[in-house]
């Protein structure tokens, strides 16, 4: 029990409630109007603290962090220890006759302690939202779902000062209803508000409706249901299975999310116990990432796992969403195509779907998921990196989203843990299938940086749509400071490094040689005596890029980065005073190649955009104006910049001017069609 | 002022003719530039770019190649002969065959005495230059090519650097052609070629230097600076490139030819160019002469920094009967005659009138001959025309009844041969020409006969061509207007010479006699105006103080002279006059603009209350609406008529470009 200190147990047919907590190192036991405490260390039963108070107890709750709290079953709240300093104080009844309490749960947040208590008055429900020290109440009225129907489950979430509610009614339907904890105490009362909500999810529950089941608000993105009959097996056999609902439409059967994790934590629950034995009390919940369900004398835990790349590929700062979206399919399963397949097959459960899993995989005499992970554990880096290229082409892509988050995770922990084990084309492979972002596998990239792997860098870079501006920045420091001499040994991405190539020696094209011939058909190929040679030329209309050419690749993948301006901005003041300059440096070269050869954005090459371009130049002064101006080196540049941004406003203002007198010839457009001859009256004044 | 019913007629389909090549005298300041037809034109860089001669084309006579030697002219073409031009008389004085198939070059020794032609067969062929005529002296070595184009060293007397057409370039298989060269003091060769490329070659040794790849197409022609610190370059694409002999850094004193300014100003190919001291001068298939002072040569930001386009000839090409509504194009081989059409009802300013009639072309008349038409005149009751070539003045009467006829007056006198003006007097008695040595002839045309009555000569002793004429109405006077600027009055009545206008240094561009004052107008390539006044021989009044406050610059900097006066015979003040982009009415009674006012006031009187507008009006009243102006004339009906020549249509007519230069390609 050490590591379950707030679980709370409802003993089948028991008529006592326990709360056990760590902070008063005690444990109470409540049978109805007596209540017995006893000491963690001392736990005889003779040997406990006995009270009797003047009411029927209800449960005693307690949460960490909090005081223990006792709710009478006529509504009442008292602390605990309030309670036991007067025992035989007078409860209040706060329910009204034939008012029931169903359900009830403790929140805590940051200042205040809250019990909400549903309850169940001739087949209409309400809510109490207790707040403690000062004591309020706020009662409201659950909207009525379809007559007759009472909520299975209640699940109580605290975040973002607000208390989320869910509750899930037999026909399937998963509400949620959001209270805010501010706004409380102004009319006390037995006035009660509407409670407002708003479908969460409706479950398929086939023709009968679900006997008993639970539902719970894993984080804001999940939901685990646990239910019988199976939400989506119909109406036949009763099963019981368990979903995770993402909050992008996703829909996760957690049964084969069990099968996934078994191996991984030890814990294997055989499949017929599910099935087999379940309690129509069902009830669910969950701590560290483990979901635990009581049914009959059993004992499920399931350990979970949020796939966070669903909900950053959904809703994630994908800035060229709409350029990517041909290229990649959709990689977030969605819920409509799962719910549908199996709609069509409504005979299929949860069970048969599972063995079609492992026939399929056994039918390849290949690993399946599980014994690569463990491979990777072990294995040396070739035997991983040929068993992962297997893997992949042999997965669908469907499958491939979580596994290719547990392989890149595993690989990576290895890294950490192991400074002699780094599988750089092994991670390579998996960014590349698009399966991958920053929020799956935070620590890749800096693993990256920290390997000096600037080609996995790039591919992270370019593929990840949620890179934190923190790790961008720790990016761009680094590509800065990475000598000329050690960028040019790294092999980066061909396309962009012949983009940039292109843009160095563009216009060094048509000078010509001494002595030498045909200067249009020769193409130095070694860039680096190239880029000497404009150094040497050094004649002073040409632009010499300030830094060597891979680390202008590098960087132009920093500048393609999305980003927001707050949340970068302070990590670019990180940056010291020369690498801003060589940056600044830098930024300028791209934007006069830009402006003066009036580039052409040369098709198919990743590059980027004017935009990007200033928008860093914006950035980059704005995070470090001052230093810059104290920077004797940087003046020179600054003018440059000076007198670049008042060209474009010059530029803008002219446009503006040529905008309008377009305009005005549009205009004119109409009258305008002389022909050959035409007699026409002028005036002169 | 009042409202004018306007003719706008743009159904003068004139086309210039491409420019082919040029040269440029540095020392007279002339411009020669030859048109594909066979026309050679003179432009005088020192008055404002005035073309000041115009020697009409011939069928045949393809000019390849010009070449200045002093003050003579020689041209060489694809017929295969040499000529040299009588500048006086605006016709080639002769013409020698060379004998080696079409010439494709000509050039001259810096000392003047050996002209050097390249011809088809392979051969180069010097002639000596002798007084009045040139001889031939050798041939060189035969090569197996033709010679495309060759050039004589400054300074080294006998030496000559050729190069030929057969020169294997980078590609294997395809044939490189070199357009052009240009040879150096230092014996350093620039070479222009049809790869593309300008390279420059140490003469010397006969190494290449360096190269520029300058274009996707040919290189068609280079100009050496007479400093030899600076070379351009044209291209089928229509741009010039500059490269200059200069030390690639500020400090370091060795020198290297560095490619350095572009210029983009014509839409098709440069196929000729001259280098000015101050100025980049081009020329080609788009016909447009364009003159483009280098900025570092000249001050910025005034009227010799400006670039000027030249599209039309400095001269009335439209001849207008006055009294008959009868208009007369001129092109180099025919004349048309057209009837404006008519409108009905009126309408109020801005508005464009239904046409009742429309415009007819009355008559074309194709000329006899090879020589091209160089001059026409329509008389003002539309019933004599008269044009002339190099070789013959041909003399028409035309009769209006039901039809139209035309009959040619068979026997002219033989004085009327070889002229450069013609004019009729008002009232169609008498035909006016100008012929050799500034004088004029005087024929008497009539019905029955056309007589030689007087040849009219002045006593300055310019020898140099009449550009104008112009009789007065009353038929007393005739003013003569010369390329030394002179003007010399003639009284018809005595037939002598009755003074000369005070000679001013600008050519005068038009001049014209007031019908009822008698004064006459000069207008002069430099924009000035003056108003002479006949009886009294001296200026006028007006005349004095519009000197005495000075024109305002705005009218000053217009790039294209004026070239034809009128007078509104229903308000002796009015004097019409236009240039290419606009035209004027000077109102003599009201006072000249204040030179900090604004000229082209037009917009600020309309937008004024009428008692406010007597405040702010001037003298200059200037209208836009009609642009690229061939002649604005105004009709006995006092309706205006205003013939244009937009150049938009003149582009549309051109062969297309080797590269459609696209906005953002």
């Amino acid at each position: 029990m050490k590591h379950l200190p707030h679980l709370e147990q409802q003993a089948a047919g028991g008529r006592a409630r326990v709360a056990h907590t760590s902070n008063t190192a005690a444990s109470a036991l409540v049978r109805l109007t007596v209540i017995r405490i006893w000491k963690e260390d001392d736990i005889l039963l003779d040997k406990a603290f006995k009270a009797t108070v003047s009411s029927d107890v209800w449960k005693v709750h307690c949460t960490h962090g909090g005081e223990p709290v006792v709710l009478f079953q006529r509504g009442a709240v008292r602390l605990l220890d309030s309670l036991l300093a007067a025992p035989q104080q007078p409860i209040e009844e706060v329910l009204a006759q034939e008012e029931a309490i169903r359900w009830s749960a403790i929140i805590v947040t940051e200042t205040q302690q809250f019990i909400i208590i549903t309850t169940e008055q001739k087949g209409e429900h309400f809510l109490y939202l207790q707040r403690l020290n000062p004591n309020s109440v706020q009662r409201y009225r659950l909207e009525r779902e379809e007559p007759g129907l009472s909520p299975l489950s209640f699940s109580a979430t605290y975040r973002d000062k607000h208390i989320c509610l869910l509750y899930l009614y037999p026909n399937g339907h998963v509400y949620q209803s959001v209270l805010s904890v501010r706004g409380l105490g102004t009319e006390e009362g037995v006035q009660a508000l509407p409670l407002p909500r708003s479908l969460l999810l409706g479950l398929p529950v086939g023709d009968g409706q679900l006997e008993a089941a639970s539902a719970m608000a894993l984080d804001e993105a999940h939901v685990a249901v646990v239910g019988v009959p199976h939400p989506s097996a119909g109406g036949g056999k009763g099963s019981l299975s368990f979903q995770l609902l993402g909050a992008d439409g996703g829909l996760y059967d957690f049964g084969r999310a069990l099968c996934l994790h078994s191996t991984v934590t030890g814990l294997t629950v055989p499949s017929h116990n599910f099935i087999a034995v379940y309690n129509l009390k069902t009830s669910l919940w969950s701590y560290s990432n483990k979901v635990f369900i009581p049914h009959g004398k059993t004992l499920s835990i399931i350990p979970f796992e949020c796939p966070k790349s669903s909900l950053a590929s959904a809703l994630g700062k994908l800035k060229h969403t709409k350029t990517e979206e041909s290229k990649t399919p959709n990689s977030v399963p969605s819920w409509n195509n799962i719910l549908h397949g199996e709609k069509a097959q409504p005979s299929k459960s949860a069970e048969t779907r599972r063995t079609r899993m492992t026939r399929k995989s056994q039918s390849t005499t290949n690993l399946t998921t599980d014994q690569v992970l463990e491979l990777i554990k072990t294995a040396p880096v070739e035997e991983i990196q040929k068993e992962v290229e297997g893997f992949l082409t042999r997965a669908e892509f469907q499958d491939l989203q979580p596994s290719v988050g547990q392989l890149a995770l595993t690989l990576v922990s290895r890294s950490l843990a192991d400074p002699a084990f780094y599988s750089s084309s092994t991670l390579a492979q998996l960014v590349h299938t698009r399966c991958l972002c920053h929020s799956v596998c935070p620590d890749l990239v800096l693993l990256a940086l920290e390997k000096k792997d600037y080609f996995l860098c790039q591919l992270c870079l370019q593929f990840f749509p949620d890179i934190p501006e923190a790790v961008t920045c720790a990016c761009l420091k680094a590509f800065i400071s990475i000598p000329d001499v050690d960028a040019e040994k790294v092999s980066l991405e061909p396309d962009s490094v012949e983009f940039m190539e292109n843009l160095i020696t563009r216009d060094r094209a048509e000078a010509g040689l001494q002595n030498g011939f045909s200067p249009t058909s020769s193409v130095v190929n070694d860039h680096q005596t190239r880029a000497e040679d404009v150094k040497k030329a050094s004649a002073p209309s040409q632009l010499i890029c300030p830094v060597g050419l891979h680390k202008a690749v590098l960087i132009n993948e920093i500048l393609q980065t999305p980003y927001s301006d707050t949340f970068l901005l302070p990590h670019l003041k990180d940056l010291s005073s020369q690498h801003v300059v060589l940056f600044l440096q830098y930024l300028q070269f791209l934007y006069l190649k830009y402006s003066q050869d009036a580039f052409p954005q040369m098709e198919g090459f990743r590059s980027p955009s004017l935009s990007q371009i200033m928008d860093w130049v914006c950035l980059l002064l704005d995070a470090h104006f001052t230093v810059l101006v104290m920077t004797p080196e940087a003046k020179g540049l600054l003018l440059n910049l000076h007198s670049f941004v008042k060209s474009q406003v010059r530029l803008v203002s002219e446009l503006g001017k040529i905008e309008g007198s377009l305009q005005e010839l549009h205009k004119m457009k109409a009258k305008e069609s002389i022909g050959q001859y035409s007699i026409e009256i002028i005036e002169l004044f | 002022m009042g409202e004018f019913k306007v003719h706008r007629v743009r159904f003068f389909d004139y086309i210039p003719s491409a420019i082919r090549t040029m040269a440029f005298n540095s020392q007279t300041e002339r411009l020669a530039v030859a048109r594909a037809d066979g026309a050679v034109e003179i432009f005088n860089f020192n008055d404002n770019f005035f073309q000041e001669k115009v020697i009409p084309g011939q069928d045949g006579r393809a000019i390849e190649a010009l070449c200045w030697v002093g003050h003579r002219l020689f041209s060489a073409g694809l017929n295969g002969e040499i000529t040299e031009y009588d500048l006086e008389n605006l016709r080639p004085q002769y013409t020698v065959d060379a004998y080696g198939g079409p010439i494709w070059t000509i050039s001259s020794n810096s000392q003047g005495t050996q002209l050097a032609v390249g011809c088809e067969d392979g051969t180069v062929k010097i002639f000596a230059i002798l007084e009045e005529r040139i001889q031939f002296q050798r041939n060189l070595n035969r090569h197996k090519g033709r010679i495309i184009s060759l050039c004589w060293h400054p300074s080294i007397k006998t030496e000559m650097e050729l190069l030929v057409d057969r020169a294997t370039g980078a590609s294997k298989n395809k044939e490189v052609v070199v357009w052009s060269v240009g040879y150096l003091s230092d014996h350093t060769i620039i070479s222009g070629d049809s790869a593309g490329k300008v390279q420059i070659w140490n003469g010397l040794t006969g190494t290449l230097v360096r190269t520029y790849l300058v274009t996707k197409w040919d290189v068609l022609v280079l100009s050496v600076s007479k400093d030899e610190s600076s070379v351009i370059a044209g291209t089928s694409e229509g741009t010039v490139i500059q490269f200059q002999f200069i030390s690639s850094t500020v400090d370091q004193h060795d020198k290297e030819w560095v490619r350095t300014r572009t210029f983009r100003n014509h839409s098709h190919d440069v196929s000729a160019l001259a280098h000015t001291d101050t100025a980049v001068v081009s020329g080609g298939m788009d016909t447009q002469l364009v003159v483009r002072p280098l900025l570092d040569k000249v001050e910025k930001n005034t009227q010799e920094s400006a670039l000027r386009k030249i599209a039309f000839p400095h001269r009335s090409l439209v001849g207008c009967a006055k009294k008959a509504g009868l208009l007369l194009f001129q092109f180099p081989d025919r004349l048309e005659l057209w009837k404006l059409g008519e409108s009905e009802g009126h309408g109020k300013p801005g508005d464009r009138l239904p046409v009742k009639r429309k415009p007819e072309k009355l008559i074309e008349l194709k000329r006899k001959g090879e020589d091209h038409i160089c001059c026409s005149a329509l008389s003002a009751c539309g019933g004599w025309l008269a044009y002339s070539t190099v070789s013959n003045v041909r003399l028409y009467r035309i009769q209006y009844s039901n039809t139209i006829s035309i009959n040619k007056v068979s026997k002219l006198p033989k004085e009327l041969r070889s002229v450069h003006q013609l004019c009729f007097s008002s009232d169609s008695s008498k035909l006016f020409a100008s012929s050799c040595q500034s004088s004029v002839i005087v024929v008497a045309v009539s019905q029955q006969e056309c007589r030689y009555l007087h040849t009219l000569k002045h006593k300055t002793g310019s020898r140099q061509p009449v550009h104008l004429l112009c009789a007065s109405d009353d038929g007393k006077w005739l003013a003569t207007a010369n390329t030394d600027c002179e003007i010399h009055i003639y009284n018809l009545h005595k037939m002598k010479l009755h003074c000369m206008v005070p000679v001013y240094n600008s050519c005068p561009t038009t001049i014209a006699i007031h019908p009822v004052t008698n004064n006459l107008i000069s207008v002069h390539a430099d924009q000035q105006i003056f108003e002479f006044s006949l009886v009294q021989k001296e200026y006028t009044q007006w005349s004095r103080r519009l000197q005495t406050q000075g024109l305002l610059s705005l009218w000053l900097e217009r790039d294209t002279p004026i070239t034809h006066i009128t007078f509104n015979p229903k308000n002796l003040d009015h004097i019409i006059l236009h240039d290419t982009y606009m035209f004027c009415i000077i109102d003599q009674s009201l006072p000249f603009p204040e030179l900090n006012a604004v000229l082209w006031n037009q917009m600020t009187l309309k937008s004024l209350p009428v008692s406010q507008r007597i405040g702010q009006s001037h003298a200059f009243k200037i209208c836009k609406s009609f642009q690229h102006l061939m002649c604005v004339s105004l009709l006995e009906d006092l309706s205006l008529v205003v013939v244009e020549r937009p150049l938009l249509d003149i582009m549309s007519q051109l062969p297309a470009p080797v590269r459609q230069k696209k906005f953002a390609t």
